[in-house]
């Protein structure tokens, strides 16, 4: 797909728009789009939650205390700073600063590595506790009662899991946002892909933050 | 009802010829080349999953073994429903169809993402080689299309490779509609405001909300279904505590306005044939575009009438029979309306006509006998048997593919510049139409009268009527092959296509036939209601 | 209905139980109102489009945009149908399932691919089931391995039997003789193969028959098994050794339910077993639950699910250390004390 030269500041926009700032709209539009459909896939883990919480009330109780609040509520905070340094990232772009960008996208991808570290080290500490889900759940290790317990480590793992996907995804994104601030392809007229990385990153940590107290801080 | 550059006759250069080799169409960004291949991909699986169908057909010649065993048997009628539903239908129209369409019918350039358009189709390739190397390679699927639990979590075949597929092609269903529902918000035609649409579109755009919406819960289904066998969490499982009918909620949760994915588009075509062979502005423009959104919306709150005899709570049975039958309103106008619509029109009976109006003929069929389903009572006693198989075949088949053969027979001139032979299309259209029937009427009789679904071996009192049934289906697989013969002879050998050879007047007419890479050369403004036919002396 | 004398009905299969009759009714009135509408909207087409065909030359096209009048008729008077509809099938769906009074209780389990009966003596079949004509019988069902579904086209009813779960149907038959019963959801190689046939005998040969596992002369003639030679005793039975509330009570001795539980009205540890069962008992956590087989089994399996108010939750679960059968005995038992 060519790329004409022309309207505002000299970017290059797709042919079939008329504008840059059409463009622009589109894919921001478009973004939100795809922000609904991740909404609508995690909707059917949250679903799958809140029935089998509805179903074992004190059994998610029981099980929610093997959770390590403090570990989880550190990466909550790093995933906020994150999401922080995201924007300032954005804000840094929208005024040529490409440099300063370029910092603050490094440190967006830094909290993003703590937080992926964090979770490895919980991660093993629940393989080594036998708080695996289904089949794999070792009451022996670790002394829950309750002989349902082993649902609500699928559920943890399941919905903890897909959020990682989504984190190293977006990493993947923020490194190559990070290559082309740093080749300095953006500039206070054309800046948007920044921004759409931006508003899937910041999905990212929302989802986190409805997971951190549904599964970390029940009852 | 726009104006636009005066075509060059002769032979002009278009999305066709303008560059040539097998690698011109694989890096294509042009959505009318990204519409083509879907169309050749869809037709290939609709191929197969139609010899497949035969072959079910040929075993119930007899109630016991006659071509196939019990196992095979299981993974044919499993395969025929996931490659006619994932393969074929969903991406039928929409995103073949609908990707040559859309931005034509819209007065613009090419859909709003070009290059998400072309990985959408690649998803879809990789997602549909998944399900086949899970039939060549693998040990096929027998669980039904359904994938019902705990059976899928037992059974040896490999449900999770078929079931990868799945969650994979969803992907690219997500990403056609969500290219869409943006290509219709910000890239019409100057004066192309929402109600000079084509109805197509409208249909269109129901469609992919349905897509957006709908298809990541089916994403987390299967991806939940596919941790229930290799890790066996146990959220659908009885045996580890999960709950098997929870997978049904999942499952139709997606697989009920899917349905409707399978439709709308479907309806879309219908509404554009009509006005243009009737030759009068479609009644109730209005009324057809907002039961669209109406059918798409009801389509989220009814898929537990799927489960009235689950063991669901007396409660859901109410609530969902309630909204079920309401879904038949919004349908009913439609019907209505495209009936009133001929009424003091100028009638021709092209083959893109004749199929319309089986459409709202097998369509009617196919929505009167889901309200036998959606009464509660009735349906304890038809549900799983032949009449549902009966009740959805009328409506996919007798909707969806009967409509997307009168669309193809429409657009067809438009796609290769090229008309297809009008007496054998007719000779076509017979086949199916009438092969159709002794298909599927007998289907009705023999579920009222308790024959179940997916049965190897069957009662013999039913023989007489699976052979009825078996007959027809060579009829419409006669239909099928004229029908491919004659466009795929037209569209390299058949009468050359002026811009508009059926006086239509939506957008799409107004370019070249076939149009060229950028579609329009001066951008169009549009200034009118779409089906602007003034009266005219006959 | 007075009309069904002379009305055979759209669908030829034997009515031989109570609701038959109301489902064929709707169903039948769906059918004609089908054929109705059919017949109406084809007509229509066709008659347009022989009228209005472009070859009938001298006249003009209209140019109509539409009519609200019209669609409102074509939106009020569906409306109005569907509404019927829908309440005429919910309210014989309601009938269907309101559970009788002392039905004849008749245990089902599904298994990949057979059908086995348990009746209240203990009697067992195997893929083939007696009922009393004329009589309440309730079939509770599970399935040990995968979803089947029980469907008996001569009764016009069909239940999923799900595992993990009981299901029932309901009905009273009205005609003797052999039903076909089918299994409808789909269960893997043989699910076509998974068929059982439902006798329905006069209610003095049903009970000399699970009484006796003996067949009258009668009864073999009128459903049909003189001329087919069918022996008395299917395969898969076996005679009563024990009824099963007596296997019950067996059960609750030997696995130790009374360390906890009385059969005589008294609390122990344990809420006491006697006349609990339909009862509506409040729950530790104030919600109410009705006490029926699944609530039981719920609270065998997983006790500290819904605990009854007022006791602690020192019940050890029993998964995996009964099996349906014996769930089913256990069942039976508390359902006795009366």
């Amino acid at each position: 797909m060519s790329h004409h030269t022309s309207g505002h500041g000299g970017h290059a926009f797709a042919h079939h728009f008329e504008s840059a700032e059409q463009e622009f709209e589109t894919s921001k539009f478009g973004m939100w789009l795809f922000l609904v459909t991740e909404i609508m896939l995690f909707g059917g883990l949250f679903v799958a939650y809140i029935i089998f919480r509805g179903m074992y009330p004190e059994m998610f109780v029981e099980a929610h205390h093997h959770l390590d609040k403090v570990m989880g509520g550190v990466n909550t905070l790093v995933l906020i700073c994150s999401s922080l340094t995201m924007a300032l990232a954005i804000g840094m772009v929208q005024r040529n600063n490409n440099k300063k960008a370029s910092m603050y996208l490094v440190a967006t991808l830094l909290f993003a590595a703590m937080f992926l570290v964090i979770k490895y080290f919980e991660y093993s500490h629940k393989f080594h506790d036998g708080l695996l889900p289904g089949a794999h759940f070792d009451a022996a290790k670790n002394g829950i009662q309750h002989p349902k317990a082993d649902l609500f480590f699928s559920i943890y793992f399941l919905m903890t899991g897909l959020h990682g996907v989504h984190v190293l995804i977006g990493m993947g994104l923020i490194g190559w946002m990070l290559k082309r601030t740093m080749s300095n392809e953006f500039s206070s007229q054309y800046f948007f892909p920044v921004e759409l990385v931006g508003l899937y990153w910041h999905l990212v940590d929302l989802i986190w933050i409805y997971l951190f107290p549904l599964l970390y801080l029940i009852g | 009802m726009a104006t636009t550059h005066e075509a060059a006759h002769g032979n002009h250069a278009n999305y066709l010829n303008e560059s040539k080799g097998i690698w011109s169409w694989m890096v294509t960004l042009d959505h009318k080349r990204i519409g083509v291949m879907y169309l050749w991909t869809t037709m290939i699986f609709f191929t197969i999953a139609g010899f497949l169908a035969l072959a079910l057909r040929l075993e119930h010649w007899g109630p016991t073994q006659n071509i196939m065993g019990a196992d095979t048997y299981n993974k044919v009628f499993t395969l025929h429903g996931a490659i006619m539903v994932f393969m074929f239908i969903i991406p039928s129209i929409p995103a073949a169809l609908g990707n040559f369409l859309l931005p034509l019918m819209l007065g613009t350039k090419d859909v709003a993402f070009p290059r998400l358009n072309l990985a959408s189709y690649y998803v879809f390739l990789v997602g549909a080689a998944m399900t086949v190397g899970a039939i060549l390679f693998g040990n096929s699927v027998d669980t039904g299309w359904t994938f019902y639990t705990p059976y899928s979590i037992k059974s040896g075949s490999s449900v999770v490779l078929v079931v990868m597929g799945v969650f994979v092609m969803g992907f690219s269903s997500i990403f056609t509609g969500l290219n869409f529902i943006a290509t219709i918000h910000k890239l019409r035609a100057p004066g192309m405001t929402f109600h000079r649409m084509p109805l197509f579109i409208w249909a269109t755009y129901a469609t992919s909300i349905l897509q957006v919406l709908a298809t990541p819960v089916i994403g987390i289904t299967m991806f939940l279904l596919m941790m229930e066998r290799v890790l066996h969490v146990g959220i659908f499982d009885p045996k580890l505590g999960g709950d098997p009918v929870l997978f049904q909620h999942f499952f139709w949760f997606y697989s009920h306005p899917a349905v409707y994915i399978m439709i709308l588009p479907g309806m879309g075509i219908v509404s554009e044939i009509i006005a243009t062979f009737s030759r009068k502005p479609i009644f109730g423009y209005r009324a057809i575009a907002y039961s669209s959104l109406a059918i798409a919306g009801i389509s989220f709150l009814v898929w537990g009438h799927h489960m009235f005899t689950s063991g669901q709570s007396d409660f859901s049975n109410f609530l969902f029979s309630l909204l079920t039958v309401l879904v038949a309103v919004p349908t009913a106008i439609k019907i209505f309306n495209w009936t009133a619509t001929l009424y003091k029109g100028s009638i021709k009976l092209d083959v893109p006509m004749l199929y319309a109006l089986s459409f709202i003929f097998l369509f009617t069929i196919g929505g009167l006998t889901g309200l036998f389903l959606a009464a509660l009572s009735v349906d304890v006693h038809l549900h799983d048997t032949y009449f549902v198989v009966a009740h959805f075949h009328y409506v996919m088949m007798g909707g969806t593919v009967i409509a997307l053969l009168g669309g193809l027979h429409y657009w067809w001139p438009k796609m290769f510049g090229r008309m297809y032979p009008e007496s054998i299309g007719r000779v076509g259209w017979a086949c199916v139409f009438f092969g159709f029937n002794l298909l599927f009427l007998p289907q009705f009789w023999m579920g009222s009268h308790g024959m179940p679904r997916r049965y190897y071996n069957y009662p013999a009192e039913f023989t007489l009527s699976h052979q009825i049934s078996t007959v027809g289906s060579w009829l419409v697989a006669l239909g099928f092959l004229i029908h491919f013969a004659s466009l795929l002879w037209a569209s390299k050998y058949g009468k050359k296509a002026s811009e508009n050879p059926w006086g239509a007047k939506t957008l799409e007419w107004t370019v070249e036939s076939p149009p060229t890479l950028h579609n329009f050369h001066t951008m169009p403004t549009v200034n009118s209601f779409p089906y602007e036919y003034k009266p005219e002396k006959v | 209905m007075f009309w069904h004398k002379a009305y055979a009905g759209t669908i030829s299969l034997p009515q031989a139980a109570t609701n038959a009759v109301r489902i064929d009714a709707l169903h039948d009135f769906l059918w004609w109102m089908s054929v109705f509408f059919l017949a109406l909207i084809t007509f229509a087409t066709l008659y347009f489009a022989w009228k209005y065909h472009r070859s009938k030359k001298g006249r003009e096209t209209a140019y109509i945009l539409g009519s609200h009048t019209l669609e409102a008729i074509w939106t009020i008077i569906p409306l109005i149908l569907m509404l019927v509809i829908f309440a005429w099938g919910y309210r014989d769906y309601l009938w269907l399932r309101t559970e009788p009074q002392n039905p004849v209780e008749i245990n089902v389990i599904g298994r990949q691919w057979l059908w086995n009966f348990e009746y209240p003596n203990g009697r067992k079949t195997m893929n083939e089931v007696y009922v009393p004509k004329g009589k309440a019988v309730k079939m509770i069902m599970t399935s040990e391995d995968v979803l089947h579904s029980f469907y008996v086209p001569n009764f016009r009813l069909k239940q999923d039997v799900v595992p993990g779960m009981y299901t029932y149907i309901a009905f009273e038959a009205t005609l003797t003789g052999e039903h076909p019963v089918y299994c409808a959801e789909y269960c893997g190689t043989s699910h076509s193969d998974m068929l059982a046939k439902l006798f329905v005998l006069e209610p003095k040969d049903y009970d000399e028959w699970l009484e006796t596992g003996k067949l009258s002369a009668a009864a073999k003639n009128y459903i049909g098994a003189a001329a087919k030679g069918k022996p008395d005793q299917p395969k898969g039975s076996a005679a009563p050794t024990q009824s099963l509330a007596d296997r019950g009570k067996e059960l609750f001795n030997s696995k130790g339910c009374f360390a906890c539980h009385t059969a005589d009205g008294t609390p122990k540890v344990g809420p006491t077993l006697k006349g609990v069962f339909g009862k509506t008992e409040e729950l530790a956590d104030g919600s109410t639950v009705k006490i029926d087989e699944n609530y039981i089994r719920e609270s065998l399996m997983e006790p500290q699910k819904r605990i009854t108010k007022g006791f602690p939750p020192s019940m050890p679960p029993f998964k995996g250390l009964l099996s349906d059968e014996e769930v089913n005995a256990l069942i039976a038992y508390i359902k006795s004390l009366k």
